[in-house]
């Protein structure tokens, strides 16, 4: 059976240029990048090739990337390193686990900030919560959801005349909308490799020039002592060969995949009753957040698998059973209606052909789950 | 036999196991499924270390997941936790308050295995599900009657949890193990290289943890903030004397000997419980016989309603070896009144009373107050 994927905003496949310059690096650069000897400087300079490659993609210097094991760490990293006893957090309900539990773990006051229907945080919202103690806010900058993007740069702009430090999650935008940390204004910025068609394991924190960081690991003195450890060179590499990519084509690719996203957005409405989108304006070009109202997403997830095609509902929790989305139900869906909701998310590997399939296998099983739902039965 | 999609509820167990892998080893197209039940993070006082034999718990997601990946199934676990909650759990603990003393595994059965899951497993385009019980399904060719059977491996029967089945649940499920017995689904699962052939049976009801219900209850107030104190009551004779006091008559169940910390010359054990005084009644081992009881929500399998009193064997516990009686209709369908050969020992509300003729299975219900 022929496999159709469309959950880039979990992973994104590994592209061709990538693994072209990952297989070589496998094979030929062992050295480790901390050492004197030649093998050791090869490493290096890979290495630091790499981190230009990156910098270049978010628009800021190569010494202002820490490289880590992936978007979790970047944002551990940066939370866990920028705060202190006593002090206060801002951020939203709205953010990955990877905030939200940081947060959850810091033994500090946190402020979740709301977000209306549309999934856009209100900077007035975020000017409003500060404190006297507050010492930083983390905003992520794309959902990775319902794929809505946030107004960094006007928070960035409150932080700043606050000074207070702000850190935006940016794994979900990094390649996939325009990005320059300089210009946005923030002091630290999360991305991942695997969001990006690099591999699993590898992700970069931006930490601003002269900002003072706590590291989260001890051990050697590795990335100017905030990331002890040895340097993943290999994952360094595919993630800067990912980052060339996307600063050449991620434009011309975003606009294909609104493109696509729209068609298959407007398929699925036309089609099927009772659907509509979760969140609102401005969003990324790749994805969809769309209600079925009547049908069990989970069931739906596995009716579209079965038929070949990868999607989401939810979130897994540990045995891998969807739990209802923290951000559908933050956005103001019920229970039922999160529940009920599906996201889309294309990437290099679409078509139109993929996405006319796709549209049919939606149909076909709504229409089939729909026929065992009383619920909906007694709606209509 | 249908030749669709077949989905099997896999709980990580040897006997689910052996039935995804036969079944697929059939050349049946097949789904594995498990039911995210309960989540063993709740209730934390009462959790031990010991995390195996207790559905849902991560190691048996774990080796169902591995079950499926080594016999080349696609496989999902399915969140029913909501639904288990208000189906299983809640009415379990209101049982016992109302001082009788529950089945879960049955209203699982009933609300959640033959009934969503059945419903999941046609949503996700399987027209039947097989399910690891010891029991059989077969069809009277004459009434076109779907009929229930005991297992051949009488040790491990569980048609006493099964009586709550109706016949469009019974048209679309499997019982691969009914026709087995335990020896030889190890032996099959040995054979078709299951990682979990050597591992252990659970027993205990799935979500109470070392099989202490009232410890449970306990901790599941609690949990909403409810004191235990409000449960407290007095235990007495059939003479109404009070012979002293308890913590919650959700500690006791008829025939119950142990945990009544009265000192008497002869045994004394439960014959009783009253929920609206919160009273427990004890008497001696002859105040425990019964001639005879009223079975509520009667739900008939193998043959159509009775009309007129037929003669059957009857069991009154998971335990009990079925006894000699007469049932007879009642004032509607689902009331049926058995009377016993000989009386038996405790006969305790909340229960189910299943009739059988033989191997066949005819029906149950609830045994009433």
């Amino acid at each position: 059976m022929n496999r159709f994927y469309f959950d880039h905003n979990a992973s994104t496949p590994v592209s061709q240029e990538v693994l072209e310059v990952l297989v070589p690096v496998l094979l030929e650069v062992h050295g480790n990048a901390s050492s004197i000897h030649q093998d050791g400087q090869i490493a290096r300079h890979r290495l630091e090739s790499a981190r230009r490659q990156v910098g270049d993609l978010l628009g800021c210097q190569a010494k202002e990337l820490v490289f880590v094991s992936g978007g979790t760490e970047a944002d551990n990293l940066a939370i866990f390193g920028a705060i202190g006893d006593g002090c206060h957090l801002i951020t939203t309900a709205i953010e990955h686990p990877a905030v939200l539990n940081v947060c959850a773990q810091l033994g500090i006051e946190v402020t979740y900030v709301r977000v209306g229907s549309g999934g856009v945080v209100d900077p007035d919202d975020i000017r409003r919560a500060i404190r006297p103690t507050t010492r930083l806010i983390s905003v992520m900058h794309v959902n990775n959801e319902i794929g809505t993007i946030q107004p960094i740069a006007e928070i960035a702009k409150i932080a700043k005349e606050a000074g207070i430090l702000m850190h935006s999650d940016g794994v979900q935008a990094a390649g996939r909308i325009p990005v320059n940390v300089t210009a946005l204004g923030v002091d630290l910025y999360s991305v991942s490799g695997h969001k990006m068609y690099a591999p699993k394991g590898v992700g970069a924190l931006y930490v601003r020039k002269g900002l003072k960081l706590n590291p989260l690991l001890y051990g050697g003195r590795h990335e100017q002592q905030r990331r002890a450890g040895t340097e993943n060179v290999p994952g360094a590499v595919a993630m800067g060969a990912a980052a060339s990519w996307l600063a050449e084509h991620g434009e011309s690719e975003a606009i294909r995949l609104a493109g696509l996203r729209d068609r298959l957005e407007q398929g699925i409405l036309e089609r099927v009753p009772s659907v509509s989108v979760n969140g609102g304006a401005p969003r990324i070009s790749g994805t969809t957040n769309l209600c079925c109202e009547g049908i069990e997403g989970e069931s739906m997830v596995i009716a579209l698998d079965l038929r070949g095609f990868a999607v989401s509902s939810g979130s897994a929790c540990s045995s891998g059973a969807v739990e209802p989305s923290h951000v559908l139900m933050a956005i103001g869906l019920t229970r039922d209606r999160a529940k009920s909701s599906l996201r889309f998310s294309l990437g290099r590997t679409n078509t139109e052909e993929q996405v006319d399939a796709l549209i049919d296998a939606v149909a076909a099983s709504a229409t089939h789950l729909r026929k065992l739902s009383p619920e909906y039965v007694a709606h209509v | 036999m249908s030749k669709g999609l077949l989905a099997v509820a896999m709980s990580g167990g040897v006997d689910s196991s052996v039935v995804a892998g036969m079944m697929r080893r059939e050349g049946r197209e097949v789904v594995g499924l498990t039911m995210q039940l309960w989540n063993q993070r709740r209730l934390p006082e009462i959790q031990t270390d010991k995390a195996t034999g207790r559905c849902c718990s991560l190691d048996d997601v774990y080796d169902a997941r591995q079950v499926a990946q080594h016999i080349g199934i696609p496989y999902y676990v399915v969140n029913f936790e909501e639904r288990f909650e208000e189906q299983v759990v809640k009415p379990f603990v209101d049982e016992y308050l109302a001082g009788r003393t529950p089945i879960p595994c049955t209203l699982c059965n009933n609300f959640i295995k033959f009934d969503q899951f059945l419903e999941m497993a046609e949503g996700v385009g399987a027209e039947q599900i097989a399910t690891g019980h010891y029991a059989r399904i077969t069809r009277d060719e004459h009434t076109g009657r779907w009929q229930m059977r005991r297992s051949v491996d009488s040790s491990k029967d569980q048609t006493y949890f099964l009586f709550g089945l109706q016949q469009e649940q019974l048209a679309r499920t499997l019982f691969p193990l009914g026709g087995l017995t335990k020896p030889v689904v190890r032996q099959l699962a040995r054979d078709l290289g299951l990682p979990v052939a050597e591992k252990g049976d659970s027993q205990e009801i799935c979500f109470v943890p070392n099989g202490d219900y009232a410890q449970f209850i306990d901790a599941y107030f609690r949990e909403r903030g409810i004191p235990t104190a409000e449960v407290r009551g007095e235990i007495v004779n059939r003479e109404g004397k009070v012979l002293g006091e308890h913590t919650g008559v959700h500690h006791f169940t008829v025939g119950q000997r142990k945990g009544l910390g009265i000192a008497a010359r002869e045994p004394l054990y439960v014959i009783g419980t009253e929920p609206m005084t919160q009273r427990v009644m004890v008497g001696g081992n002859g105040d425990l016989l019964r001639a005879s009881l009223a079975a509520h929500d009667v739900n008939w399998i193998s043959i159509s309603p009775i009309t007129a009193p037929i003669r059957a064997q009857v069991k009154i516990r998971n335990k009990h070896a079925a006894a000699q009686a007469t049932l007879s209709p009642g004032s509607d369908p689902s009331h049926v009144h058995v009377r016993f050969d000989e009386p038996q020992r405790a006969v305790t509300p909340g229960q189910g009373a299943v009739f059988y003729n033989g191997d066949l299975v005819l029906g149950g219900g609830w045994i009433e107050n």
